[in-house]
């Protein structure tokens, strides 16, 4: 302990009270604008754990912070990490908006949030277990079996069905923001197939080729062993404990956005990355088709949805899947990351639940809260949200990347009408939660900085144990005054630096 | 190794090889109009149509240019989308599939490949293609070249590395033997006799396109006759580009993957590419001029499309057919 405060005097001297460090350099015009800001405080001051930072970067001229700035989409364009963007016969290709200064998480807060993430995984891989089988939790009239059996990737064909070791959520991405007095705050649980763990990566690189400077004077804690934590998740569940397993990541092919983060990770694990057409099944299990004949695989990181995945259980206009495949994974002779039906565990109207699944599961409190949220399949709930629809978030049930969704004081006249339309029709397809101000993080947006909202996404991974890279992608709602992150909505993303603890 | 992955590797690496024999082919023929004292039209034609006829592009060409001069040629083989064999439709090519196995091949390998794409779709590649043309190709050689380099030292030689060289091989083949077969398109202008100046020049013009002329130079000291250029093309057993050196390379890189003799065969293209491989190591030069140096070439081109063909199918048949589940 003494250590630790000698350090941070050393590090830091204006926390003793000698002179506290404001907005200065590039910062000097900075507006924390009445948000809850992560850099700075509302009198202006430099949070601690951003002290060093603001200090390496305010002696930066915004003429080499433009250069470094150009620096890093160049290495994004070179390396291919980019997205397209079609108009007429010809598709462009753009990266990802990418922002130059670090979100930093002190290594207390981050404590905090990963007890929180492996409750809340815990307890969702739990629900699934019982959803599936006895459904302790619909008879005990915690979750309604309505809800349940209405969700739309709910699967009663697997009624039942034994996954292996029990997990059904490997791979979980779970959004969390902050609201207006920082409190940390689950948005929205992914818990089919979540993407964008590739950016949390390749950000770091990129701040490391752009800043080589920076990390170790900040202890910054490192994230490059996401792809081996994977590896070990996914040769955990192989059958029957197979000493070897042959696994592949499945992908729908190179014109997906994803693509680049298929490969990625493929390449980082050092398995195949394969697509539907590269698979066979024969006698219940499934193949590779190598040039040395066919190769049994036993687990599949699919980056597929459970209705592409086999054509011949789930939608049959599928080319992307592999005919036979739940057969296979029913057998038991090979497993899928993450499993099939994980989907009524991301149901925005089940996340309403989810705080009580883990009172009901794990006796316990709900480390990190959820957002107020009205569902409209709910009487009351149903009149509170169309009474006050101007002023809430409304959000379809099944959709994600931002879209189905509806912000009230940023709506027009149609859209509201819209959405109160839908939600009158199809009660169960809508939850609406009140405009949390996410917090904002000071952003380089043309030539200065300025604050943008942000939320966090870790990835949470769940095999013999529950393992969390520190940080996250931080995304960023690049527009000004946007609440909307997502990249298929004009969002970016930036580094997340957690602390060592032993720096601060 | 998947089949599609194999096909990938060998498909990258041809177009690659394909894209340096188009620019080195292009860039040599600018120089040798240089050296034309009389470039009326009808010569024009005559010094690009035969570009396009190595290339067998005519057909295509025909649909999209009015007539054949420098200009309608260069443009159509470097930078026209629609011709799958110009510059920018291999390298392209090359991209697409080095993206589909990017995490088989290297980093290295991938950047630079990207690069090299994003350099030609750039304002900078068209500005440099008008102001500084032989330059422009030299950058394309030389991406090609540097690709090359960083495979061998950054990509593991295992069959993956193997597929590529059977593809850089085969289509350096298949090049060699058509920019030779260049100069039978090539018609010598009236009064010329052969082993005239215009001669001498459209067979120095051939070693040049295949990067030959100085290593040529070296061995015959100085003599540039028709007979001897084609026998150091064809059947020189260590100049790089002649077509029994890569037949050779690709012949051993064939019997490596499935890990068979060299002197032995295990499946079709083994067979095919062995009996290519003895039939160079035993030719003589009087041979090929006895049934004829075009039919020649034109013979050894089909019986590298029966190798492809047949690699095809033996490595990659399950891309072909849909296999019926059984059980």
């Amino acid at each position: 302990m003494d250590a630790c405060i000698r350090a941070l005097l050393l590090a830091n001297p204006w926390v003793i009270g000698t002179f506290p460090a404001y907005m200065q350099g590039m910062f000097a015009d900075y507006e924390v604008g009445g948000f809850f800001d992560e850099m700075f405080d509302s009198a202006g001051r430099v949070r601690p754990h951003y002290a060093k930072l603001l200090d390496q970067f305010s002696e930066m001229e915004p003429a080499e912070f433009e250069r470094k700035n150009a620096l890093a989409e160049h290495s994004y364009l070179s390396q291919g990490i980019t997205f397209t963007v079609y108009s007429g016969d010809e598709g462009t290709e753009r990266i990802f908006p990418f922002d130059l200064i670090p979100r930093i998480v002190p290594a207390d807060e981050w404590a905090h949030i990963e007890r929180g993430l492996a409750q809340r995984l815990t307890a969702l891989n739990m629900f699934l277990h019982d959803v599936y089988h006895e459904q302790h939790i619909i008879k005990e009239g915690i979750v309604p079996g309505e809800i349940v059996r209405s969700a739309k990737h709910f699967r009663p064909e697997f009624m039942g069905f034994d996954v292996p070791k029990n997990i059904y959520i490997h791979i979980c991405g779970t959004d969390l923001i902050r609201d207006g007095d920082g409190r940390y705050l689950v948005l929205e649980d992914n818990g089919r197939c979540p993407s964008g763990v590739s950016y949390l990566l390749e950000n770091r690189q990129a701040m490391k080729r752009v800043f080589p400077g920076l990390f170790s004077r900040n202890s910054v804690r490192p994230v490059d062993r996401y792809p081996q934590e994977l590896l070990a998740v996914l040769r955990h569940i192989a059958p029957n404990d197979k000493p070897d397993p042959t696994i592949a990541v499945l992908s729908p092919g190179i014109f997906n956005s994803a693509y680049f983060e298929h490969s990625f990770l493929a390449r980082e694990m050092g398995i195949e990355i394969v697509v539907g057409a590269d698979l066979i099944v024969q006698n219940q299990r499934v193949y590779m088709k190598t040039t040395h004949g066919l190769k049994q695989v036993d687990v599949i990181y699919r980056r597929i949805d459970d209705d592409f995945l086999d054509p011949l259980v789930f939608r049959k206009d599928s080319v992307l899947g592999v005919p036979g495949l739940v057969d296979a994974y029913r057998a038991g002779n090979v497993s899928l990351a993450n499993t099939i039906g994980t989907g009524v565990a991301d149901d925005k109207v089940t996340y309403y639940y989810v705080p009580q699944m883990i009172k009901f599961y794990l006796a316990e409190d709900p480390i990190l809260p959820n957002v107020d949220t009205f569902l409209s399949a709910v009487d009351s709930d149903r009149k509170y949200i169309l009474d006050n629809i101007e002023q809430l978030v409304v959000k379809s049930a099944n959709e994600s990347g931002g879209y189905g969704m509806l912000i009230g004081p940023h709506g027009t006249k149609e859209q509201i009408e819209k959405f109160r339309q839908a939600i009158i029709n199809d009660p169960r397809g809508y939850v609406a939660q009140p405009v949390i101000q996410l917090s904002r993080s000071p952003s380089f947006c043309g030539g200065a900085i300025e604050g943008r909202h942000i939320d966090l996404r870790p990835y949470v991974l769940c095999g013999e144990k529950i393992s969390i890279v520190p940080g996250g992608l931080t995304r960023v709602a690049m527009n000004k005054g946007s609440l909307v992150v997502n990249s298929s909505q004009g969002g970016g993303s930036k580094d997340t630096w957690v602390l060592d603890a032993d720096s601060e | 190794m998947l089949s599609r992955v194999a096909d990938s590797c060998y498909w990258l690496s041809r177009y690659i090889e394909r894209a340096e024999t188009n620019a080195r082919l292009l860039s040599v023929n600018m120089s040798l109009m240089l050296d034309l004292e009389d470039a009326g039209e009808g010569s024009v034609r005559e010094h690009w149509e035969p570009v396009l006829a190595s290339l067998e592009d005519q057909e295509l060409f025909g649909t999209l240019f009015d007539h054949i001069d420098g200009e309608s040629v260069r443009e159509f083989v470097t930078f026209e989308k629609k011709n799958p064999n110009s510059i920018i439709s291999c390298v392209s090519g090359a991209r697409e599939n080095a993206r589909t196995v990017r995490e088989q091949i290297s980093s290295a390998m991938w950047e630079h490949i990207n690069k090299l794409y994003l350099y030609l779709r750039s304002e900078k590649a068209r500005s440099d293609y008008r102001n500084t043309p032989h330059d422009f190709y030299r950058s394309v050689i030389d991406g090609s070249h540097l690709f090359q380099g960083i495979t061998d030292a950054t990509m593991t030689h295992g069959e993956g590395w193997l597929f590529i060289q059977v593809g850089k091989f085969l289509e350096r083949a298949d090049s060699t033997s058509r920019v030779l077969d260049l100069k039978y398109h090539t018609l010598l202008p009236m009064g010329e006799r052969v082993g005239g100046n215009v001669d001498l020049t459209q067979w120095m013009a051939v070693l040049r396109s295949c990067s030959a002329l100085e290593a040529y130079l070296k061995i015959r000291v100085g003599h540039v006759a028709a007979w001897e250029v084609a026998e150091f093309l064809i059947l020189h057993p260590t100049f790089p580009r002649s077509i029994r050196y890569s037949v050779d390379h690709m012949d051993r890189a064939i019997h490596r993957i499935s890990g068979s003799g060299i002197s032995a065969f295990h499946n079709e293209p083994e067979r095919l590419s062995g009996m290519l491989r003895s039939s160079l190591d035993y030719a003589t030069v009087e041979s090929i001029f006895e049934t004829g140096l075009h039919q020649y070439l034109d013979r050894t081109q089909l019986r590298l499309i029966e190798i492809a063909d047949k690699l095809s199918k033996t490595y990659c048949e399950w891309l072909d057919e849909s296999v019926e589940p059984v059980g």
